[in-house]
This record gives C-alpha cells, structure tokens and sequence, in this order.
C-alpha cells in the first residue's frame, strides 16, 4: 500500500494502460485502479479518460454502476456485510448495525479513525452459511470470510480487525 | 525436476507435443501406452493412478477448500492437518478437494487409508484434528460421520452408516456434481482419471452437427433460469455465417440464494470448461469468455487456473488435438451488477457498457460485437461435459417428460441441513425441502419456499408437493429459475420478504426504462408504507396493477419478473398483508414499526446495557433491577434487543 502511495496516479495508471488501453478493457481497468488504492481516485479516471479517449462521463457511467467500485476511500479493512436473501432472513441486517455501532461509524461507511469499513454487499455464494460477512484489506491482498456469525461474534470481528488495521498503519508509518 | 505426471510423455517412443499432438492423447494419460507396447510405461501410468487415488504412502487426507468451508474455518483445519502430519512424522498426503453440497457440516474432512474404508468427519475443529487423525489410523472409525462407497459390503462391522445410504444423499442423483468434494479442482490428472475429458475426445470425431443433435437427443434445457433448450440455441448459432463466434459461460450467479455454480466451478473446474469447450466446437466459436462475478474470486482463481492447465497441455488454443479446431477462453471478472446476468447486459458488460437491448435479435443470430454467440450457464455446460463422457441415457433416465435429467438446488433458509442437493427434475418440493434439506430445525413450521430468487415466487406450505420442473414452478407462480429455494418459517413476515426482493430489484433496476426504474421505487414505497403501518386497503390493488404495467413494458426480464414476489405473496398470503393494514400488526413481529419492545422483568437483571444502547435515553431502571421501556417513545430501532446478554428484551 505505501509503496504504491509513492508512485504518482500517472505512474499507475500508464502501468495499468500499458497493458490494457481498450474500450473493453475498461472494467478490468478501473478494477487494477481500485486493487492500488482501494478505491477510484478522480485523477486516475481523468488521466484514463486523457490518455484512451473514452470520455470521463463513460468511464464515471460504469464505475457508479457496477457494485464492485468505490469513489472514496475506504478504511484498511472493509467488512461486506451479505444482504443477500438467506442472510436478510438470518438477520445480517441487525449484524450489520451492530458493526455500525461498535465501531462508531454514524455517518458514511467508515470510522472516524479511517480504520476500518462496512459496506452492504451482495451474496457471496455461501448461503449455507447465512449470516455471512467477507473481510478484505484495501489493498486486495487478504480476505477472510466468516459465516454463521451471530451479534457476539460480529462485535468480536470489528475490534479484532480494527486492532489489526490499527497495527499495520502504525507500522506502516 | 518436477515430478512426473500423467500428462507427460511416458518415454521416447511418445512423440506427442502440444505443436505436433497425437489425437489419442486423452486417452493414452491413462489407458496407455496406446502407440507402442512397454511394461514398464504401462506400470508407470498405473503406479501414478494409484498415487493419485491412494496418496503416495496409502494414507490420504482431503480437507475441502471451497468459499464455504473456509467460511466456516476450513483453512484453520487445513492448517492443523498439515500442522499435526509434519509433528507427527506420518506419511500421508494432504489434498484439497471442493465442496460436497452438506455446507452444514462444513468443514469436513477425508481420511483414507489402504485396508481401512474412507471416512469422513465433519465440523471439524483445528483442535480435534490430532485426536481424529490418531483415531482413523488405529482402526477407530466409531466418531467419523458417514463411511464412502463399500462396493464390496465389508464395511458393515463398522456400525458407521454409508453415505449412500443417509436419506440426504441416497436421494440424489449426483451427476453434474460427481465430481464436487471428490476431486482436486486444482488438479488436471484428478479430472482426467475420473473420465474427465472423454466427452472433448469423443467429439473431436464428430461432425458438429451431429454433437447438436446429440445434445437434442438428451432433451437438456439451459440450468441458467429460462430452461431454453440447449441444442435450439447451438442450432442457430451454428448456422450463422461469420469470421468470428464467440461462446460465453455465464458464471455471474447474481441470485442471492444461488450457488451452485460457484460451487462447480469451484469444486470442479475443468468440467465446466470441457462442456465449454463441446459447445464451441458444435457452434464453431473460436473465442470463448468465462464471465464470474467479483464477490466469488475463489470461483475466478479455480476457473483461471484450470483454463491455464488445460491451454499447457493443447487442450485449449490453436487446432486442439490435430482437429483444425481451435479456441481460447478468458476469464473476465465482473464487477458486479445482478443485470448482467441478463445475457444482453452481460455482452455489454463485456464490450466495457453497461445495460441490457432489446431482443430480437437474439445473441445467438448477434451478440457480442454483433458477431453470433451463445449464452450458456454453468451447470449447463457441466451437463454437456458429463453427458458426452457417460452417455445420453445415464441422463434421460431421469426427470419428466419435458424436461430430462437433473438439477443442482440451494436450500437455505430455515431448514436444518442446508446445503446444494442435485435431485432428479421432477421431485417434489416437499422432499427437497424436508427428506433432503431436514426441514426447519427445532420444530418450527415453513410458511412458504422462496424459489427463484428476485424474479420467482414463494410457494405456500400447502403446495409442497409440486414437482420442481419448469412448468409445474411457473403455475404455482414461482419459477425454477437458477435453482435457489429459501425456505422461509413462521418467524419471517411475508411483506418483509416481499419489500426485500423489491429493494433488491430496485436498487439493481439499470434504470433504462421507465416503468422499471420509476415503478420499482413506487411498489418499494407502497411495501414500505405497509410495513410501517400506514398502508391502506386500495394499496394492494395498486401493488397488483403496477405489478402488471412493469412486467408487460419492461425491456428485459429484470423488469419483467422483478414484481414475481410480489405477485405471488399478495396470492398466497393476502392475509398477512391485510393485517399490516386493517389491525396494524406484523403477525410474524418483524416489521419494526408494528412491533413493540418490552422488557420481560423475570428475564432483566438490571445490567443496564441496554440503557446504554437506547438512543433515545428512553429505558429506566434501578440498577441490579429489571428495567422498562417507555412505549410511547421507542423508537423501535431495535438496538436495546440487539445489546440484552439475557434476551430479556421481547417483541410483541
Ligand atoms: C436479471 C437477470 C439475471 C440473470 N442472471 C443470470 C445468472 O446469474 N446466471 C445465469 O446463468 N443466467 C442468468 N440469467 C439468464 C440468462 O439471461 C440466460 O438466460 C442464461 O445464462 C442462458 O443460459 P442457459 O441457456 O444455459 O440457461 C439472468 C436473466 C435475467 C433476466
Ligand atoms: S445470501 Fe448471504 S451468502 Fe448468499
């Protein structure tokens, strides 16, 4: 993550087009984007829009369209809370809260430290397992998927993941 | 030196290369040597199979590692076998393995050892695996769950019941998901000792009409939701006159509820691509897409890496096996939006848009940069493969008239076992739900069986018995659609179900048309009205009309299906929704709005978390002594529910 924050967006993102500079490529595009910085940065689409052609309104039409994308930076670690219907019915809706609650995020999706992100997410496939959540870094690099997670164990993952994005910025700094 | 395997050359007198192939390769990695005769290759080949079956040292330990499983901690237990085998000085050889389907018992483990039947044990923890593994080898088999095949019936003595022989499996018909929890999904040789591949080596002699008119022969329907037939869509795509074709499987399993295709993909990757590989064949695409959802990346990895293996040994890539045939598959990873599943969409997703078009024409006549393509699902292509490499017959023997074979269901929800069952078309409903899926644990009662997901429909409790098969589903208004069946019991209230699949296709509306886009957001608010008690009584007529306006001027079946669920629960449970309305009550105490909180004093032990919780400092109470809620200015925002260590906090 701090190696990549010293390379400019215009290093990145000429990294990133020297390998794809289509039209099609675009969601593959805007995907290596996000697994640098975790998110969108608004540089980075106008530096794909100036150096492909594709205008910036195209590239900002697929990137609020599709779920995967974020045009704000996230905390270290992101929980996707499943809302699909298997974990709405086994109440994921109130985890979700009490994520929210535990790790005081009052408005927007991350706390005020910038530790640590919830988001609501779509079914991971994993139903059986209902209420699910998947936990991943920013930087793409872990993930971790919890399932049959009751309101004890989802207030245990939010201070165990926030102790340990708080470890790696420390160390990190 | 990497070691040898089955797909290299057993010695000189081999001439085979991926540039200058034998057309017999297939076969010979395990029948062979099939050009020359040697003892000694012969033997190698054997020798290899054993190992492959047996493990090196004839002790063999299979930790499934599928995002299931590790959901539930497989990778701890993974790390605890390997952890224990190293400590321990055994010989044995630890290999993954994909998911069976009995997700509740996940994670689960194989042992097997020569002399010894296999067995499995299930919900393993890290700190069981010593005492387990010390069991097994010493002949205990006493704790293992189920025992697999005994062909020769010596396992009896072993008071451990047969996997075959538990209701929740002997009622399957494992054919698509043979493979699944079996094999390696990360290992070419696993697949191709198991038949793998005999259905690409069978066709590669055949004209591609007639590998159309084999698969018209099995009567095999599209598992993707519509049940189009398989062979129609090949037809006319084969037909076309074009430069380029291109064959696109359709791994975007958008459906919540839904994972059999994550779980075949998976749990047995390479068959998928196989079945790709026939249907590009039979249509003559050259250009193939794998199309998987961002939120199933263990999917994506599988299928990348399997399509890599498979393009090492000239099983994908230019004139496979000296056909003149030749085809590459990408793996594109979506990024998530439950349109593109929607085939249109799904193309122009590929093509860097968003949005689905109108049809006709239809992909197969001009799909993917106008050129013709096929659209096809998972378990649809799994099915190709598996039917090509066992026969028609092993396929039509079961299911209905209209529609052959098997399907791969979900049941979730509220039933003891869930999990991904692959049953015969035609089984009724009840059966899924109750001798396979266990039914609802502790005795509750099921309301209703949601099936299809955001485009199908719930099945009321007294129409269980209907058959799951297209036309069946689609009277009792739901549909069979991918395959997901959530069973729902009496603590779910109806219109919250209703209002959550409207959410759902409300927020996935791509908002291309009106009446989608603008109509979802008003039934959404009607539910929500309703929910909130302040529905009236023309409110479902409304529903009811509005319904009909979206489904009939929709441009795609998002649109054209999205009212289903609340079609169907405004049929079945009209009731419900009129108790919302007249008596301002939530039979089921879910809606927040109708509920009331209170605090049963017998249960309160006066810790004052809840106190803590309440946003709005409406809780009182001595402390040590039982509390209580003002009524009149909750909130009913739940948290004082969420927060009690006693469940002392009760809706009524
Ligand atoms: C909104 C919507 C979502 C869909 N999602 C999927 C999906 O996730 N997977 C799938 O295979 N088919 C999906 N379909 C159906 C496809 O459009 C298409 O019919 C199917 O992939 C064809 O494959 P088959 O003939 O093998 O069934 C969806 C359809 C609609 C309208
Ligand atoms: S519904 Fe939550 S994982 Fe599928």
């Amino acid at each position: 993550m701090d190696s990549v924050k010293e390379r400019s967006v215009d290093e990145v993102v000429s990294t990133i087009l020297g390998k794809y500079n289509q039209r099609h490529h675009l969601m593959r595009i805007l995907q290596e984007v996000q697994s640098n910085y975790g998110y969108l940065p608004r540089e980075a689409l106008e530096k794909i829009s100036q150096s492909t052609g594709i205008p910036l309104s195209d590239i900002i039409n697929v990137a609020t369209f599709y779920h995967q994308y974020r045009l704000e930076i996230p905390g270290y670690y992101i929980f996707l809370v499943c809302m699909g219907t298997a974990c709405h019915l086994k109440g994921n809706q109130d985890n979700y809260n009490v994520l929210r609650n535990t790790l005081g995020i009052k408005k927007g999706n991350t706390s005020s430290d910038g530790l640590v992100s919830v988001e609501k997410a779509r079914c991971f496939g994993c139903c059986s397992l209902a209420p699910v959540m998947m936990v991943v870094s920013r930087d793409g690099c872990e993930r971790y998927l919890h399932g049959n997670v009751d309101i004890k164990e989802t207030k245990k993952l939010a201070l165990t993941y926030r102790s340990m994005a708080s470890k790696k910025v420390r160390s990190g700094e | 030196m990497a070691e040898w395997t089955l797909m290299d050359r057993c010695c000189d007198k081999c001439w085979h290369t991926v540039e200058y192939p034998c057309k017999h390769f297939i076969r010979c990695t395990v029948e062979g040597p099939l050009c020359h005769e040697s003892a000694e290759c012969r033997v190698k080949r054997k020798r290899r199979i054993e190992e492959l079956k047996y493990g090196k040292y004839g002790i063999k330990i299979k930790v499934p590692i599928s995002s299931c499983t590790l959901a539930a901690g497989a990778k701890e237990v993974y790390d605890a076998v390997s952890k224990e085998v190293l400590s321990s000085g055994l010989n044995a050889d630890i290999t993954i393995s994909g998911c069976m389907g009995l997700c509740y018992l996940d994670p689960w483990i194989e042992l097997s050892k020569k002399g010894l039947p296999t067995a499995i044990y299930v919900n393993v923890k890290p700190g069981d695996v010593p005492k387990i593994l010390k069991e097994y080898l010493s002949g205990d088999l006493s704790n293992a769950f189920a025992l697999r095949a005994d062909p020769e019936g010596i396992y009896k003595n072993y008071k451990v019941p047969l996997l075959n022989d538990l209701t929740l499996w002997s009622n399957q018909v494992r054919f698509v998901s043979r493979g699944c929890g079996v094999l390696n999904p990360e290992s070419i040789e696993d697949y191709i000792i198991s038949n793998g591949f005999r259905g690409l080596d069978k066709i590669l002699n055949m004209h591609p009409k007639n590998v159309i008119e084999f698969v018209k022969k099995s009567g095999l329907r599209g598992r993707g939701g519509a049940g189009f037939p398989t062979w129609m869509k090949w037809e006319i795509a084969q037909s076309q006159v074009s430069d380029i074709k291109y064959f696109i499987v359709n791994a975007d399993e958008g459906d919540p509820g839904a994972f059999m295709n994550r779980l075949l993909a998976e749990s047995d990757p390479y068959r998928v691509i196989e079945g790709m590989i026939i249907g590009a064949y039979a249509v003559g695409a050259s250009k193939g897409y794998i199309f998987v959802r961002a939120e199933k990346p263990l999917m994506a990895d599988r299928l990348s890496k399997a399509v890599e293996e498979i393009r090492k040994y000239g099983l994908l890539g230019r004139n496979i096996l000296g056909s003149g045939f030749s085809f590459d598959i990408e793996v594109i990873l979506s990024a998530g939006a439950f349109v593109c599943g929607e085939e249109t969409a799904l193309i122009s997703a590929i093509e860097g848009r968003t949005r689905p078009r109108q049809r006709p024409p239809y992909p197969a006549t001009r799909g993917l940069w106008d050129k013709p393509t096929v659209i096809n699902n998972v378990e649809t292509v799994a099915h190709v493969a598996t039917v090509f490499q066992v026969g028609v017959e092993e396929f039509t023997k079961y299911g209905t008239e209209k529609s052959k074979g098997t399907k791969m269901f979900c049941v979730t929800g509220c039933v003891s076992r869930t999990g991904a069952y692959e049953v015969p078309i035609g089984m009724s409903l009840s059966k899924l739900v109750y001798d396979l899926a266990g039914g609802p644990p502790d005795g509750k009662k099921v309301k209703a069986v949601q099936i299809g997901g955001p485009s199908g429909g719930c099945v009321p409790s007294n129409l269980l018995n209907t058959p799951v098969d297209y036309e069946s589903l689609q009277s009792a208004g739901a549909i069979m659609g991918s395959g997901g069946v959530v069973v729902i019991d009496e603590d779910s209230c109806m219109v919250d179900v209703a209002k959550f699949f409207t959410s759902f296709t409300l927020a996935e509306s791509c908002g291309k048309c009106f009446t989608c886009r603008v109509g979802m957001k008003l039934l959404y608010d009607i539910l929500k009205n309703i929910t909130e008690g302040k529905g009236s009584e023309e409110d479902l007529e409304l529903l009811n009309e509005l319904s009909d306006v979206i489904i009939g001027s929709s441009l795609c079946a998002l649109g054209g299906t999205a009212p289903n669920p609340i079609k169907s629960t405004l049929r079945y449970f009209r009731d419900e929704y009129v108790a919302h309305i007249k008596d301002r009550k939530c039979p089921a105490k879910v809606c927040p709005n109708l509920v009331e909180y209170w605090i049963d004093p017998a249960k309160c032990v006066g810790c004052g978390l809840c106190v803590k919780a309440c946003p709005t400092n409406f809780i009182t109470g001595e402390r040590g002594k039982p509390h209580s809620i003002d009524p009149s200015k909750c909130i009913r925002c739940s948290q004082c529910f969420i927060t009690c260590p006693q469940g002392a906090v009760i809706k009524r």
